[in-house]
């Protein structure tokens, strides 16, 4: 079944804000197999310009995805999260995620398509820190494939 | 930021150093675990073949991670990627074989824009196919 158009341009509380801590940057880090000290090393960091260790540049999916939640498990809006899968990402940075970044989400749909049964939609989640300030914007749109013919 | 590469020492057609990055059941199951992700077709073969998958798939973003380190290690500075987006095209399969998937990425400047940035379009590969697709960062550039 489509999924209600009325839900385009709907936006949810922002989330209760995630500290960004070094050992959970260098666990992400061990976990892509990624040495670059930046990720691990206060002074390497310093020594690029930053105040402490940064984050890599998808490591704030597991935040803006969490907080995809709202929408993806809004009974009102009724997707079947068993048929879901993930289609596009997309990121566009103001400045690094950091180490002692407090970072809140605010989630919104931005369309809502339905496509040979598919059911297409694009969720946009802005990240601010603890001062307001803007540190990263992120897209992704999810698909919740149709069932199949039975 | 102090990316190491100058914005005028690139051209469009540079190539960036290509890469190829190993996957296996072990690294499925601590990137799970780092990245809060335990959805079961990235570990449970039997979860995976009954919603229709051939086998245990990467996490997309576990291959979008590893596709931008051939940026990162170009930069040398990972906040040199202030722009980066993938279409998820194919599905990584990862086998129980000892062995899993091989991920090869390979990148190219594609346009040089204003502000000292360049495009660069990524290609991901794994088994012959291609993973993902309309792969593109905008990096700033020293």
């Amino acid at each position: 079944m489509a999924l209600d158009q009325s839900f385009v341009g709907r936006t949810y509380p922002p989330t209760p804000p995630y500290e960004v801590g070094r050992e959970k940057i260098r666990e992400f880090a061990e976990a892509i197999g990624d040495a670059n000290p930046a990720y691990t090393d206060q002074e390497a960091a310093k020594a690029l310009g930053h105040p402490d260790v940064v984050a890599p540049p998808t490591f704030v999916f597991s935040i803006t995805f969490k907080a995809a939640g709202q929408v993806i498990e809004d009974p009102q809006l009724g997707l079947d999260y068993s048929r879901v899968v993930h289609g596009d990402q997309k990121f566009a940075y103001t400045r690094p995620v950091r180490a002692g970044d407090r970072l809140s989400v605010t989630t919104t749909i931005e369309a809502v398509k339905s496509l040979a049964g598919n059911d297409i939609l694009d969720i946009r989640g802005e990240v601010h820190d603890e001062a307001g300030e803007h540190v990263v914007t992120a897209w992704t749109k999810i698909v919740s494939r149709a069932p199949e013919e039975a | 930021m102090t990316a190491k590469i100058a914005y005028d020492e690139v051209e469009v057609g540079t190539e960036l150093p290509a890469q190829s990055f190993p996957v296996t059941r072990a690294t499925l199951v601590r990137y799970a675990g780092a990245s809060g992700d335990f959805n079961p077709i990235h570990w449970n073969e039997k979860f995976a073949k009954e919603v229709g998958l051939p086998d245990v798939i990467a996490h997309g973003m576990f291959t979008m991670a590893e596709a931008i380190r051939v940026v990162t290690d170009w930069t040398g500075d990972p906040a040199a990627v202030v722009e980066y987006g993938v279409r998820f095209t194919k599905p990584v399969v990862v086998p129980n074989d000892g062995r899993g998937a091989v991920v090869e990425v390979s990148a190219k400047v594609a346009a040089k824009l204003d502000d000292r940035r360049v495009r660069v379009d990524l290609l991901a590969m794994s088994a012959g196919q291609k993973v993902l697709g309309m792969s593109r960062a905008v990096v700033q550039l020293g």
